[in-house]
């Protein structure tokens, strides 16, 4: 009989684990929801304040008051802007310079990737101020290009990094066979590597562009005309000035500017698995 | 002999070009700035009215460290780093991992799913919704009153608490996504005979899984740092380092500093320590790494 019982009990007990576990889960989980909560139901609410609750009725009118020009259309076409030149700057740049290093063998490779992995995760915060003092001096403040260039370089250093990971996972022979028919390394790279890539080369672009999406300091710091500025500093506005914030439209910008961010980030890591920004950075 | 070591130096700046572009950009925009922080730390720059700056050697630090406002940022920074990244952020997401490795699937996706939508909200988003939560007509202290728990204004009382919880909200996503990928490659014999040979839960934690994942905790550690170290549109939105500067960490003392008092030099400064102090745990990070690049 006790050889008999031994399985159950042990069925029984992982039963129970998980029961607890859930129940752990399901705890922190409600924790968490609650601001999200907050803004999805403040942004159908027609009378919204501070607090989470169902709305008495469900109203458009919070997306239909922000959906102007001034409000949203400019902010998010700025933030596209912005970000959009930015990611493409440091895909571009990034996938040229992983080739070479992935390719070939130099003295310089090492100290290359050791000093792209310190700057990686330098805070760059800190410079902020230097770069304010700097972009003065040589008329760049103010600037769309003069931001672009900035965001660029500070995801240069992790988009290197994980796109020479990346390209190391492409072998090698292939771009061989393509050289002895005569092509040029940069045909090669565009033709072969490149495709062979793709999720790579994704991930890197997806992951650019949500950093600079929901970064706030770099812009806050370089752009002073506000027609220039993207969804991250113009959300300021509904406080500020205006002396009574209305709270629904906030959630309903929220929702607005948060989604698009949401929505690649889903997109990616259905694709490729969960947690593809960690790729090539905590390979502990 | 020469001509062909002219031409392997050839080859070699050829297959450099590539890299040019970055290059360029990681020096003008990068290590431009970085270089010139370290120099401007050393003046007395100012944004108004001075057309000339000078040398003052050590002075902004020496002024720095005699600064009662500048040591409480020091402080409140420890203070949130060590709350809402070392304790915060770290422990809660293995808590979760650990606990997803035996939920079942639904519950799991859940959980997830919420998490790791706090992640990937914009950061200036997060900080409202959070402000939201802790102000004294917020979510919190409805929450507290359905309780009959004492509610109170959480901005002002607890104003670095209130931040380091919402740091918290926002970054422990990334831990737990860490830790899952790590907890998913300890091999299930292991814990298995573990439990036949009578280990309960927390000794099998202790004994096994944590020693076995110790190098995903280190690095884990090591990048939630660096990442606090820098947060700055959070507390920006929740609390613009108020009330008074409780709650005003590194970042928003060197602003303050460079930009509501014009102290370009002594912002500088500032800025210079904490880009030190980062540096010093990148390189902490690129030592467990130990990667082969």
């Amino acid at each position: 009989m006790p050889v008999n019982n031994r399985p159950r009990t042990l069925r029984s007990r992982r039963t129970k684990h998980r029961l607890a576990a859930d129940a752990g889960l399901l705890a922190v989980a409600a924790a968490f929801v609650l601001p999200l909560a907050w803004v999805v139901l403040s942004s159908f609410d027609p009378k919204a304040d501070l607090r989470v609750r169902v709305p008495d009725s469900l109203t458009l009118d919070n997306y239909d008051k922000v959906l102007t020009p001034e409000i949203t259309f400019t902010p998010l076409l700025n933030s596209l802007l912005l970000c959009g030149g930015g990611t493409l700057l440091t895909v571009a740049c990034a996938t040229l310079a992983a080739y070479p290093l992935s390719r070939y063998r130099s003295r310089l490779n090492r100290p290359f990737m050791l000093t792209i992995l310190f700057a990686t995760s330098l805070p760059i915060t800190a410079i902020m101020v230097p770069v304010y003092a700097l972009f003065v001096q040589v008329d760049l403040i103010d600037t769309m290009h003069g931001t672009i260039f900035f965001f660029a370089a500070t995801q240069l250093p992790f988009a290197i990094w994980l796109m020479k990971n990346f390209m190391d996972g492409v072998p090698k022979e292939l771009e061989e066979a393509a050289w002895t028919d005569g092509a040029s390394s940069l045909q090669s790279l565009i033709r072969i590597v490149l495709p062979l890539m793709g999720p790579g080369v994704a991930v890197v672009t997806v992951f650019s562009f949500v950093m600079m999406w929901g970064n706030f300091f770099v812009p806050f710091m370089l752009l002073l005309t506000p027609e220039q500025m993207p969804a991250s500093v113009s959300i300021n506005d509904f406080f500020g000035n205006k002396g009574t914030v209305v709270y629904g439209q906030l959630a309903a910008f929220s929702i607005l500017y948060s989604t698009p961010v949401i929505l690649l980030y889903v997109l990616v890591s259905r694709r490729f698995g969960g947690g593809f920004a960690l790729g090539g950075a905590v390979k502990g | 002999m020469t001509t062909a070591s002219s031409a392997r130096a050839r080859r070699g700046l050829l297959r450099a070009l590539p890299v040019s572009p970055a290059v360029v950009l990681l020096v003008l925009f990068l290590a431009g700035p970085i270089g010139y922080c370290a120099y401007i730390a050393f003046t007395d720059l100012q944004l108004t009215g001075q057309a000339e700056s000078g040398f003052v050697g050590f002075d902004n630090f020496r002024e720095a460290f005699g600064d009662e406002r500048f040591l409480n940022a020091v402080w409140l920074t420890l203070v949130f780093t060590v709350l809402s990244s070392l304790i915060g952020q770290n422990t809660l997401g293995l808590a979760l991992a650990s606990l997803m490795q035996r939920a079942s699937k639904p519950v799991r996706t859940l959980t997830g799913a919420i998490v790791v939508t706090a992640w990937v909200l914009p950061e200036v988003v997060a900080g409202f919704l959070l402000y939201a939560f802790f102000r004294r007509e917020g979510t919190l202290n409805a929450v507290l009153d359905l309780l009959h728990l004492p509610s109170q204004n959480w901005l002002f009382t607890l104003p670095i608490l209130a931040v380091s919880f919402a740091n918290v909200w926002r970054g422990t996503a990334f831990s737990m996504l860490v830790y899952s990928a790590a907890l998913n490659e300890i091999p299930k014999e292991v814990t298995e005979a573990a439990q036949v040979d009578g280990a309960g839960g927390w000794r099998r934690m202790w004994h096994i899984t944590l020693p076995m994942i110790r190098r995903s905790i280190g690095t884990n550690l090591m990048l939630n740092t660096l990442q606090t170290l820098s947060v700055f549109g959070l507390i920006w939105v929740m609390t613009r380092g108020g009330p008074g500067n409780r709650s005003q960490t590194l970042p928003l003392f060197m602003y303050e500093q460079a930009f509501q008092k014009s102290m370009i030099g002594y912002g500088t400064a500032v800025a210079l320590l904490l880009l030190l102090v980062g540096s010093l745990f990148s390189l902490v990070y690129m030592r467990l790494l130990r990667t082969e690049v």
